[in-house]
């Protein structure tokens, strides 16, 4: 073989090599884009949904506090699922309830009943960002994941726990959001969330969200029953538990209404 | 043995040199390890009261150092579309600012309103461009309406307004940080006043603050710190009319604070506020101990003595006193490490070890120095040691007028020193050449001052805080403190709590109270928690539990003792009217004020008892109870008489003042050492009697001590013309107490030391009785 020829033989296995890639490969965005096509796709179709949370506030002086509530849930085609919470603890606040219709795009719609002043009051905020319930989780934390909220970039697989995961950057579309962007783990096995750094609007690391105990229900639906929120920023951190989860449990709009917020006790 | 040391230096000067600057440079070359620490926290002890308190309210609550845009715009009405617009682009960009965790301004104030049933929560400002003239007057309205707003982001007539940026350092590199944020905030300035030409913009705040103090010391350090040094060698030269001289006094100044600041670095030392004032201390104290061997080195070849014969001539008869003054100075600051302020006790360290450096370079290192070095002086039989003769002859035959005169003069001078108050004002550091002061002032003027003091109130159980009986003693207090002259704004949970009471009843004003059951405030305020974006949350008012709220009052600038007086004030009020309730007072400008006086104190008290140390010791050393008795004159009443004259023209010791005596104590002892061992020298050695005695304490070290004066009070005066008071008033007390010092070695302690040995010399012949140890000193 001579030099002439091996070198001709290189170049024709680099153009080649370089000419498959560029036809499989997608870009980053397109990339990140298929791998949460593929969460929500293996998300959809749950229905409705019960479930008790307990919230574990904590500050940096090793103050706790705990906070326990009931979530309904229905989901939505096209749109945010609408939620109904109702707070059990702390006492003062018990009967107080809280009802959701979240919106992939601009803000959402919120009611709260009192059960003080036995009134139901619309909420019109622009609270997406704000904390929910003094805890470190925001409004767009807990509401569901819809395609659209955010851009994507893929960057790259990392191990994590153990587990192999795509590692994802989603910049939300919506201006009021808290955040410039979240770097998420996804696994590649059941696509589930794994961890998420929340970076705020000067674009420091602000929070990392955890996942953990991930448990399978009929129909092959996954839930995490406890997400632990870190800031890094205040030392506050939340934890949330979630018990009693439950589907198809029969909800329809009708328990997602006004009305349905003062039936709640 | 000593003889044969000088002897070794003259003739083999090259070893000499050789040996001692290798030694030098090995320990200089520690002080690359010196980190400087600006965190007031290494004020403190881990198990200080304070910094358990302060450090406490930092995790519970979130943090609360800022920075403070104060906004004029151009026609003096904030209330118009165009500068509306200008302050919500700029409260936007305040987002960006490093280690920002929260901003408050006018346009983003979430203003809460009721709309048949709704709430409604939004910016008071979301489309300036839009506004019409009503809506425009209904803001206005609103804001000059609003106990949150006004005077604290909105001035009484909306003619100035301010944008509040809570900064969270993470303290990791505090050096780099502060300036990291004052360098973009001072950016976004520039950028505003060119898109809004005629605008005004001045920066405030904690973080200002912080950034003027490191500026002021860095701009001081560049230009007015080298200026003294090269002042201080200019007058050596002009004086001594040598430049081997000069040159190797430079030298010995330069390795003495290299070599002790490099050992500090090689212990692990590191620098803060009061140690970095070590450098200049043992430039006092080199000085001294090199011109007192130049002096006499000089007498001996003015009188025709060969320079060899003459420095070892010069060693002999400095060597005691120059070991005895650096060992006392060395005891003197090791005495600091008794202090409760830690960074003195590394103070006092790195200083005891720049005096014995310096004491070592100056009789071998300078000694030898000079004998490479070309040194001529003209023989002469009649040198400056004349004008120290006359002045003697002077001092003797004034005696009985100079004693009582001068000593009036003194006691009564000494008798101003209560005059003094120690206080500190952070504000007033700073003269009006630089921006933070104006700032400041400008604030103070049209809104409010920068003193923050933040106030726990804890319930004592959790969700305590809605208890009616509680928020009643919550609102109390807050009334209270509006009622106080210091106070210009207090922000208390409390009005929000009466504003959603009046938007939960349709907006009447006649709901505008506090909630009447624990039910209602707890759901009002999980409704308004529920409705705020991010980083404008109740987070920094309620803890997690919601057993304690915070309040954060607002004072006009304040001194460090107004805050703590008032400190006291408000906790005595609380505790007599809501007694069943704890208060937590902190915040750092309160944490500087307790800081400040601490250590000002525990300075002062510290070096007093140096000086009282001393003179025990030189007791000791001169082997005489009655001039160690004697010594205590001249080594404390030169900073009693120094403070006497600043309680007349000041009375503001704060904690640059503080300093002095430690900054002096090496030149007062200096002084005492050297006449006192000269005159008992003539005494004990020649049996000269008083007069003859000071007589030859004036001739031998006369002129050094006033060389050494001369060229200090020089360098200090450099100082004194700093535009940051802390550098600037410490050197201007630092030169007068030199100053004074002298003045009471040369016409008090000689017609002291005649009254008394005169009158002893008496009793003496007619009773034989002395109370010395020993009446010969064993030279």
């Amino acid at each position: 073989m001579t030099i002439n020829t091996s070198i001709k033989k290189a170049l024709a296995t680099i153009t080649f090599a370089m000419a498959s890639f560029s036809a499989l490969a997608l870009s980053p965005a397109q990339q990140g884009m298929e791998i949460f096509t593929e969460v929500k796709k293996r998300d959809i179709g749950w229905g409705d949904s019960k479930a008790d949370m307990q919230m574990i506030l904590s500050n940096e002086h090793g103050q706790k506090s705990v906070r326990e509530i009931k979530i309904k849930s229905l989901e939505q085609e096209n749109d945010g699922d609408k939620s109904l919470t109702v707070f059990d603890k702390p006492r003062d606040v018990k009967g107080t309830a809280f009802l959701s219709f979240s919106h992939t795009t601009g803000a959402d719609d919120q009611w709260l009943y009192m059960p003080a002043i036995k009134r139901v009051k619309r909420i019109s905020s622009r609270n997406k960002s704000g904390p929910f319930m003094g805890s470190e989780f925001a409004f767009e934390d807990f509401s569901s994941f819809e395609l659209a909220k955010y851009r994507y970039n893929f960057l790259g697989e990392e191990q994590l726990g153990g587990k192999d995961c795509f590692k994802v950057e989603q910049f939300p579309v919506d201006k009021n959001s808290g955040y410039t962007r979240r770097v998420v783990w996804v696994d590649k096995q059941e696509y589930l969330e794994q961890k998420i750094d929340f970076y705020d609007r000067k674009n420091s690391l602000l929070k990392t969200l955890t996942y953990s105990d991930y448990q399978k229900y009929p129909g092959n639906y996954w839930r995490a029953l406890s997400m632990n929120m870190v800031n890094h920023q205040n030392g506050k951190s939340t934890e949330l538990k979630w018990l009693n989860y439950s589907f198809n449990t029969g909800l329809t709009e009708k328990d997602f209404n006004r009305n349905a917020l003062k039936r709640t006790n | 043995m000593r003889d044969k040391i000088f002897n070794f230096t003259i003739r083999h000067p090259l070893w000499v040199i050789l040996a001692l600057v290798t030694f030098a440079m090995l320990a200089a070359a520690g002080a690359q390890k010196l980190v400087f620490k600006s965190d007031y926290r290494v004020f403190f002890d881990e198990n200080n009261p304070e910094l358990i308190a302060y450090d406490a309210m930092q995790k519970i609550y979130n943090r609360s150092d800022n920075v403070t845009f104060v906004i004029v715009p151009k026609d003096g009405n904030v209330f118009t579309r165009e500068h509306l617009s200008a302050l919500k682009t700029l409260t936007e960009k305040s987002w960006q600012v490093p280690y920002s965790t929260r901003v408050d301004s006018l346009t983003n104030f979430q203003y809460t309103y009721a709309e048949q049933d709704d709430l409604i929560v939004e910016d008071l400002v979301m489309d300036p461009l839009s506004l019409t003239p009503g809506q425009l007057a209904s803001i206005r309205q609103i804001a000059l309406n609003d106990p949150q707003l006004v005077d604290k982001t909105v001035s009484g007539q909306g003619h100035v307004s301010t944008i509040e940026v809570a900064v969270k350092l993470p303290g990791i590199d505090p050096a780099a940080e502060v300036p990291e944020v004052a360098a973009f905030v001072n950016n976004m300035r520039d950028e505003f006043l060119t898109q809004n030409p005629g605008a005004q913009v001045h920066l405030s705040g904690m973080v200002m603050l912080n950034n003027a103090f490191t500026e002021a010391s860095m701009k001081d350090g560049a230009t007015l710190v080298p200026l003294m040094f090269a002042t201080v060698i200019l007058i050596i030269g002009f004086l001594l009319r040598t430049i081997s001289g000069t040159v190797s006094t430079v030298l010995i100044i330069f390795l003495s604070i290299g070599s002790a600041m490099g050992l500090a670095g090689w212990m692990g030392l590191y620098l803060t506020g009061a140690s970095a004032s070590a450098p200049t201390i043992i430039l006092t104290l080199a000085v001294a101990d090199c011109i007192h061997i130049l002096a006499s080195m000089f007498y001996e070849m003015r009188r025709g003595v060969e320079k060899k014969p003459a420095i070892i001539k010069s060693l002999q008869v400095n060597f005691k006193p120059v070991l005895l003054t650096s060992i006392t100075t060395a005891i003197g600051f090791l005495s600091m490490n008794f202090s409760e302020v830690k960074p003195y006790h590394d103070l006092g360290n790195i200083v005891a070890m720049g005096a014995i450096l310096a004491f070592i370079f100056s009789v071998t290192l300078f000694p030898a120095l000079l004998a490479v070095l070309p040194v001529k002086v003209k023989v002469e039989p009649q040198g400056s040691s004349n004008m120290m003769s006359k002045l003697a002859d002077f001092v003797i035959k004034k005696r009985r007028l100079l004693l009582p005169s001068v000593s009036v003069v003194v006691i009564a001078l000494a008798l101003f020193i209560p005059k003094n108050e120690i206080n500190d004002d952070f504000v007033k550091y700073f003269d009006e050449t630089v921006p933070f002061r104006t700032a400041t002032d400008f604030m103070q003027e049209n809104l409010s001052g920068m003193t923050l003091l933040e106030l726990s109130v804890k319930s004592g159980s959790p969700e305590g805080i809605n208890k009616p009986e509680f928020i009643k003693a919550v609102s109390d207090l807050s009334d209270w403190l509006r009622q106080q002259p210091e106070t210009d704004h207090v922000n208390t949970i409390t009005d929000t709590l009466k504003r959603l009471n009046k938007n939960m009843h349709g907006d009447d004003p006649a709901w505008y109270k506090l909630p009447d059951s624990p039910e209602m405030a707890a759901q009002y305020l999980l409704l308004y928690e529920m409705s705020l974006p991010y980083g404008l949350d109740l987070n920094s008012q309620l803890n997690v539990d919601k057993s304690s709220t915070k309040l954060i009052a607002t004072f006009k600038n304040l001194t460090s003792q107004e805050q703590i007086d008032l400190a006291k004030r408000i906790e005595a009020w609380f505790a007599q009217h809501s007694p069943q309730y704890q208060l937590d007072l902190a915040s750092p400008s309160f944490m500087f004020a307790n800081i400040g006086q601490k250590s000002i104190v525990s300075m002062l008290i510290g070096t007093l008892a140096a000086l009282i140390l001393i003179s025990f010791i030189l007791a000791f050393a001169l082997k005489s109870w009655r001039y160690g008795l004697i010594s205590l004159l001249p080594n404390i009443m030169p900073a009693a008489v120094a403070f006497g004259v600043w309680g007349l023209i000041d009375g503001q010791i704060g904690m640059s003042l503080s300093m002095v005596i430690g900054m002096t104590l090496g030149i007062v002892v200096d002084d005492t050492v050297h006449f006192l061992s000269k005159y008992l020298h003539a005494r004990r050695e020649n049996n000269s009697d008083a007069k003859a005695a000071v007589h030859y304490a004036f001739g031998n070290v006369g002129s050094a001590l006033w060389i050494t004066t001369l060229v200090l009070v020089a360098g200090f005066s450099v100082l004194a013309q700093s535009s940051f008071k802390l550098n600037g008033e410490m050197g201007l007390l630092t030169a007068i107490t030199i100053l004074i010092a002298l003045i009471i070695d040369f016409l008090l302690l000689p017609p002291l030391l005649m009254a008394i040995d005169n009158k002893k010399s008496k009793q003496h012949n007619s009773k034989a009785a002395a109370n010395e140890f020993t009446p010969e000193p064993a030279a």
